[in-house]
């Protein structure tokens, strides 16, 4: 019999907020995290604003110190920062160094990007430079890819399965899903999912390279990041991490924790790179097929659905994810969920960006509101025609009940996830 | 002779766990044995060692080293030269 999955704790690290009370306050007010960032217009990027974290106040950075973290990719600092905080928010303690093993805890800790930052800084130059010995013995473990969901297990002495996902731009919302399905399966009873991408400038040349970075915008760092808008001009760039901690539902309310919402299905899938998909775009054919296949393994009607957290990463391909929104859903109009994109205020964080969109639904379903959307004053007119305008919040929505929300991600390779969130309180 | 033994302890703590572990340590105690120092980390006490001091130490010479006194006796032998 398949088990039921529940939400316990969040941890972020956001460009606009670390820590999920800063962050809430941030997304209840509408604050923007996007800055400019001189270090770009140094190396002549043409997009020079971004989203990067501020966490140098973490509690969080003592524990990394102790156990010898100093140094390492800034994807594994920001998953161990979010990560325990979504431990200790589920009302999990942070173990001594000999605790017993905990056989029945995993970890699914994604990225897009990795650890180039380390590469970049490290390992690229010492190895030209015939200075191996200078990369020091923890080399590895501070820049390997499973490094986030290694460090932290090491931490919290967790034993069930402990690993890295990538999937580009949907890797956080996969990483979610990846957890969901070990617990439905009963190989785990709880599991800590997310995503991190940091900021280095080598994380984000190859996407200014392509000119998917906005370039209009580098005097206005806030009104840059614009999904829905028909002005928006590509996306910005952001960083940082998302963590969720999934339980086994009857394991969550035996030990009485709070659930935060229940995942009641979801569905990956990918576009195959045809009928209109390429490596950079979706095929619609795929989109709609993912969302419809989440509903399915939900068991709910596409007119349950209170709130869409979208994907809209402020590109051209904006009004085509509405569209594929409405056919999927067979809405439009007034009929037309909410819906709304954080991406205006972080940038677009890469791989984390579904995990910590996660945690903002999931802040919002809790908290009863819907965040605004910021800089769509001037809204798409392909998307004005399908969804009416004030289903797009330009102001917080304040006392609106969310009974199911829907979090989608798509990603380079033409690849796509969708979750669907339940709301357990009356 | 005692500064390079405190100062050795101060390289050696950077990567000990829990610093209180030299009280019930022995005399001259095994930095893996003894200290917990995870053994990857020989590479990383070494390269300390040397910047430290000036000095250089050869795979030869990190292959023996075990204890706190092999580090302090390495660094004489190697200053001294």
């Amino acid at each position: 019999m398949k088990k039921r999955v529940v939400i316990t704790g969040m941890g972020v690290v956001a460009p606009n907020g670390t820590g999920v009370e800063n962050f809430l306050h941030s997304i209840q007010n509408g604050v923007s995290g996007i800055r400019f960032i001189e270090e770009l217009k140094n190396l002549n990027f043409g997009c020079q604003i971004g989203g990067i974290p501020e966490f140098n106040d973490s509690p969080y950075l003592q524990i990394l110190e102790q156990y010898g973290l100093n140094g390492c990719s800034k994807i594994i600092t920001l998953s161990c920062i979010a990560g325990l905080e979504a431990w200790e928010d589920a009302g999990f303690q942070i173990p001594e160094r000999e605790s017993a093993v905990d056989y029945e805890t995993g970890i699914i800790i994604g990225s897009g990007i990795g650890s180039a930052d380390i590469f970049g800084e490290r390992i690229v130059p010492l190895t030209n430079e015939k200075q191996i010995k200078k990369l020091r013995s923890t080399i590895v473990e501070h820049s390997m890819l499973s490094g986030p969901s290694a460090n932290l297990a090491g931490i919290l002495g967790l034993g069930n399965q402990i690993t890295f996902n990538s999937s580009a731009c949907s890797t956080g919302t996969e990483a979610i899903l990846m957890s969901f399905e070990r617990i439905r399966s009963g190989q785990a009873i709880s599991m800590i999912a997310g995503a991190a991408d940091t900021y280095s400038p080598y994380c984000w040349s190859g996407f200014d390279s392509m000119r998917v970075l906005t370039r209009k915008y580098n005097e206005e760092p806030e009104k840059g990041s614009r999904p829905m808008s028909e002005s928006a001009s590509g996306f910005v760039p952001g960083a940082g991490a998302g963590i969720i901690i999934l339980e086994e539902y009857e394991t969550a309310i035996k030990r009485n924790a709070k659930i935060y919402g229940e995942i009641v299905g979801g569905h990956i899938n990918a576009g195959g790179q045809r009928s209109g998909g390429t490596m950079s775009a979706p095929n619609s054919e795929g989109v709609i097929r993912c969302i419809k296949n989440a509903m399915k393994d939900a068991c709910i009607e596409s007119k349950q659905i209170d709130y869409i957290s979208g994907h809209l990463s402020s590109t051209m391909a904006d009004p085509i994810e509405i569209k594929n929104w409405t056919e999927a859903l067979g809405r439009q109009g007034n009929e037309f969920p909410y819906i709304n994109s954080l991406k205006s205020m972080t940038g677009h964080t890469i791989g984390a960006a579904g995990a910590i969109e996660t945690v903002a639904a999931l802040l919002q379903m809790n908290h009863n509101f819907i965040h605004p959307s910021l800089n769509c004053e001037d809204l798409h007119p392909e998307i004005k025609k399908l969804v009416a305008p004030e289903k797009i919040p330009h102001t917080t929505i304040n006392d609106i009940k969310i009974k199911y929300l829907a979090k989608s991600s798509f990603g380079f390779g033409d690849v796509n996830a969708c979750v669907i969130i339940k709301n357990l309180k009356d | 002779m005692d500064t390079i033994k405190n100062e050795v302890k101060e390289i050696l703590n950077k990567y000990i766990f829990d610093k209180k572990i030299w009280t019930n340590a022995p005399e001259n105690p095994r930095i893996i044995l003894d200290l917990k120092i995870n053994s990857a980390r020989i590479v990383d006490i070494v390269l300390d060692v040397e910047e430290k001091y000036g000095i250089e130490i050869d795979d030869k010479a990190l292959e023996k080293i075990i204890t706190v006194e092999d580090v302090i006796n390495t660094i004489k032998l190697k200053a001294d030269k």
